[in-house]
């Protein structure tokens, strides 16, 4: 059997809990050399791209603005521009919501990235039904879930239709014929829909991929079907093995339907992870990073998103509170949602019975996802087995530190990745489809 | 007192034929590069880069069908991110619509610009009139522009209750952007590793704007940009824009074909605003022999079937008449120049090597760059954030 290549990308750190900003190493998240150092070294690493995240508002608890983790952040595209004269081959990808733009407005910016960055935009289609974001837009919120999908799904073969209405060769710019562009070659888009109507014709020419790479970022059974139908990359949550498999074999099968062949969709579970020379210190350092990123009062914000009641009486080295939760309360705002708090809650207790976890020992057992901790040797080989044994196509990997969280990926464990045939040597495409290898 | 120069950009210059003498490939990003470092090499205070969200036209709304001039256009914002990192000290005012977009996003845009410029970015907010435009986004429902041009008084945009809604959107927008900007104090990051807040949600504050047109809550998720506040530049040619740039902007951009139209335009915007900043705009074909520049233009107007028509006066001749002129203008209380390439890169070099060059020698212009930010440059006091407790 031919190996399968990891594919690889990097999140910047952003607005979880998971990104340490207590640590003397830490700098700043909205300096444009932060993203600067980050991307150069995704691009000295061969990575296929560099990740953004979104959020519209500012994140909540018990009705105050949530002050514990790192907050603030660029407009997305507007740094991955700025990304894109200062890396020459890294895809530029970014999370852009569906529901808060425009297909006209968003289609164009997407392109004009593609073309300033010489074909290595990517666009992570997200939409939500959140009336507390929504109340920073025009819009507001307004979405029923099911209608989510539906919507993102006329966007993208909306904006499709517009990165496809200029024929690929419209500007002919010959000055002796003094013809620009080429007769009849900008089409009109006309398109009558549920959620968009629009007549027109398109203020840019076909960008260099023609159209930028597509990712998606749901789970539900809607999520994946969209994903199976539209897009090019998916990035999953299922960093684990067993449950990476299975996730990976249910949405390859679903891409036949819509006549597309498997590789044209690569799966990247988004993966975290701590090294050290030797197992023993890689475990080590896992456990300094995960205090660190679950501080006292991050534990008992935690507790109270699920509970829906402030608990900030409790000592959060102390015992597992007796209260029961108050489900008809939802304290935290402008995150995704915890589904089943009951039965989170029951589990949750259980295990700090079971174990005899404080507070905060709990919400570090519970929250944490170091989907890859050992030596440099046996991440490498653990990525590997990974995409060999059909749980992923490669990793996004989430850094905890901004902007040397991936230096030490980059310098000890790629060249072993390199070494043992996984990633490629070096760049062989411009383009982040030819990165992901997706034609 | 020296004076501010700036240089419109836009495709291959400004006549419409420009890029039939012109090497420019205007997708490409290293033209623009290129023009950009020549504005830098040359001082400049800054470029604005135009933008629309429909393609050029010769009608007055919806597109023609022409094939002999330039069509397409990058979004502007984006551009002048992606030129950020190549300039060090000249100020980037991309254009934006406030018709059609959401202002939270442009708001964020513009701060994100000037984070990644280190604090030398602006913003041109515009209002977007065309109906073919908003058939692009299907929400709104516009007379043709045609029609509205053709409606009693039709000349003077200002008096049309569509065109006048559009202003009080637009001011409406960069309200918003403004209170955003603000919404963050500059010392709100705090690190506090001890009570474990990264954040002092004190110094954070919701926008909390409801208007005609919109509601935004806020506070932004930018935080507040190096200049506190981008600077705002207001192209105008009326009553109503004025009054627009009087209520919302830093800069003004007028368009006065002679100096006792310039003497006329600043009195009334004066009288508007003590503050504001007032630039004219020139359309420009320059030469080191006057003649060569009217031949040029009268070669491209023959390429073009027609004579270049403009909003703003156009310029033909020597960088030192042009100097003359400039200097002539500023006696009536303009006080700086936004200069339209007519075509490029020719007539930028023009101004940043010959023009610069007769500006200086008349003490009139900078030796080098006095400031790192674009409100330094122009002179422009950092806001203090409106939220902002000042101490007692």
């Amino acid at each position: 059997m031919t190996r399968r290549r990891v594919h690889l990308a990097a999140h910047f750190p952003g607005v979880n809990n998971t990104t340490v900003w207590a640590d003397p190493r830490s700098g700043s998240q909205i300096a444009f050399s932060s993203f600067a150092h980050l991307a150069r070294t995704a691009e000295r690493g061969g990575f296929d791209f560099f990740f953004l995240a979104e959020g519209l508002r500012l994140r909540e608890l018990k009705g105050r603005i949530h002050d514990l983790d790192v907050a603030g952040r660029p407009e997305s595209l507007t740094v991955l521009s700025a990304l894109a004269a200062v890396t020459d081959r890294l895809g530029l990808a970014g999370t852009v919501n569906a529901t808060f733009n425009e297909p006209y407005e968003l289609a164009r910016r997407l392109a004009t990235l593609d073309h300033l960055s010489g074909g290595r935009a990517g666009w992570n289609v997200v939409t939500t039904s959140d009336a507390f974001t929504g109340a920073n837009f025009r819009r507001g919120g307004f979405l029923d879930h099911a209608d989510r999908y539906e919507r993102a799904a006329e966007f993208v073969r909306l904006a499709r239709r517009l990165w496809d209405s200029w024929e690929p060769d419209a500007v002919a710019a010959d000055r002796e014929a003094g013809v620009f562009v080429r007769p009849g070659s900008i089409g009109e888009v006309e398109h009558r829909g549920r959620h968009f109507s629009i007549r027109g014709r398109f203020t840019l020419p076909r960008s260099p991929q023609g159209r930028p790479v597509i990712i998606q970022a749901g789970d539900s059974d809607e999520g994946r079907e969209f994903a199976a139908a539209e897009a090019d990359v998916v990035f999953s949550r299922h960093g684990g093995l067993a449950e990476g498999k299975a996730f990976y074999a249910d949405v390859k099968a679903r891409l036949a339907r819509y006549g597309r062949k498997p590789h044209q969709l690569k799966i990247m579970p988004a993966a975290t992870y701590a090294l050290g020379d030797t197992e023993a210190e890689a475990a080590e350092n896992a456990a300094v990073i995960r205090r660190q990123q679950v501080s006292p009062q991050t534990a008992i914000a935690f507790l109270e998103q699920v509970w829906g009641r402030d608990l900030s009486g409790h000592d959060p080295d102390g015992p597992f509170p007796a209260v029961e939760p108050d489900l008809s309360s939802d304290l935290s705002q402008g995150r995704v949602a915890i589904k089943d708090r009951a039965g989170v809650a029951a589990r949750w207790r259980a295990l700090a019975e079971e174990k005899k976890l404080s507070i905060r020992e709990l919400v570090i057992e519970v929250t944490g996802r170091q989907t890859f901790v050992g030596t440099p040797q046996s991440v490498a080989r653990q990525i590997d087995e990974h995409v060999q044994a059909g749980a992923a196509d490669g990793f996004i990997l989430v850094p905890h530190l901004t902007p040397g969280g991936l230096d030490d990926f980059v310098d000890r464990v790629v060249p072993l990745l390199r070494e043992r045939g996984a990633v490629r040597a070096g760049y062989t495409g411009t383009t982040l489809r030819e990165h992901l290898e997706l034609e | 007192m020296t004076l501010h120069l700036a240089v419109a950009l836009d495709g291959a210059g400004w006549h419409p034929a420009a890029w039939r003498e012109s090497p420019a490939d205007v997708f490409s990003p290293a033209h623009w590069a290129g023009l950009l470092a020549e504005a830098e090499r040359g001082l400049l205070d800054l470029v604005t880069i135009e933008d629309a969200l429909g393609l050029q036209s010769t009608l007055p709304d919806g597109p023609d069908d022409r094939t002999d001039q330039v069509r397409g256009r990058f979004d502007a914002v984006l551009l002048a991110a992606r030129l950020a990192p190549l300039t060090t000290r000249i100020g980037l005012v991309p254009t934006a619509t406030t018709t059609h977009t959401e202002p939270f996003h442009v708001a964020i845009g513009i701060a994100t610009l000037d984070h990644v410029s280190g604090g030398r970015a602006g913003w041109r907010p515009q209002v977007s009139p065309r109906a073919s435009e908003a058939a692009h986004f299907g929400r709104r429902e516009f007379p043709p522009l045609d029609q509205v041009l053709n409606r009693p008084g039709g000349a003077d945009l200002s008096a049309d209750p569509h065109v006048r809604d559009l202003f009080a959107e637009a001011a409406d927008a960069v309200e918003v952007a403004r209170r955003l900007w603000d919404s963050w104090e500059d010392d709100a990051e705090i690190r506090d590793v001890a009570t474990g807040r990264f954040l002092d949600r004190g110094k954070l504050h919701y926008a909390d704007f409801a208007g005609r047109f919109f509601s935004v809550k806020g506070p932004s998720i930018t935080p507040r940009p190096p200049q506190g506040q981008p600077v705002v530049a207001a192209l105008a040619h009326a009553r109503l824009p004025y009054e627009f740039a009087a209520r919302a902007a830093d800069v003004v951009l007028v368009t006065p074909h002679s100096a006792g139209q310039a003497r006329a335009i600043v009195e009334e915007v004066r009288a508007l605003s003590p503050d504001l900043k007032i630039f004219a705009d020139l359309l420009v074909f320059l030469d080191e022999d006057g003649q060569a520049a009217r031949r040029r233009k009268a070669r491209l107007d023959e390429l073009d079937g027609a004579e270049l028509a403009s909003d703003a006066a156009i310029f033909t001749g020597t960088p030192a008449e042009l100097a003359e002129v400039l200097l002539e203008w500023r006696r009536t209380g303009i006080e700086g120049f936004r200069l339209r390439p007519g075509a490029l890169p020719h007539d930028l070099f023009r101004i940043t090597r010959g023009l610069t060059a007769e500006l200086r020698r008349r003490g009139a212009f900078r030796h080098a760059y006095e400031a790192a930010t674009l409100r330094g440059l122009l002179g422009l006091p950092r806001p203090a954030g409106r939220y902002a407790e000042t101490a007692p």
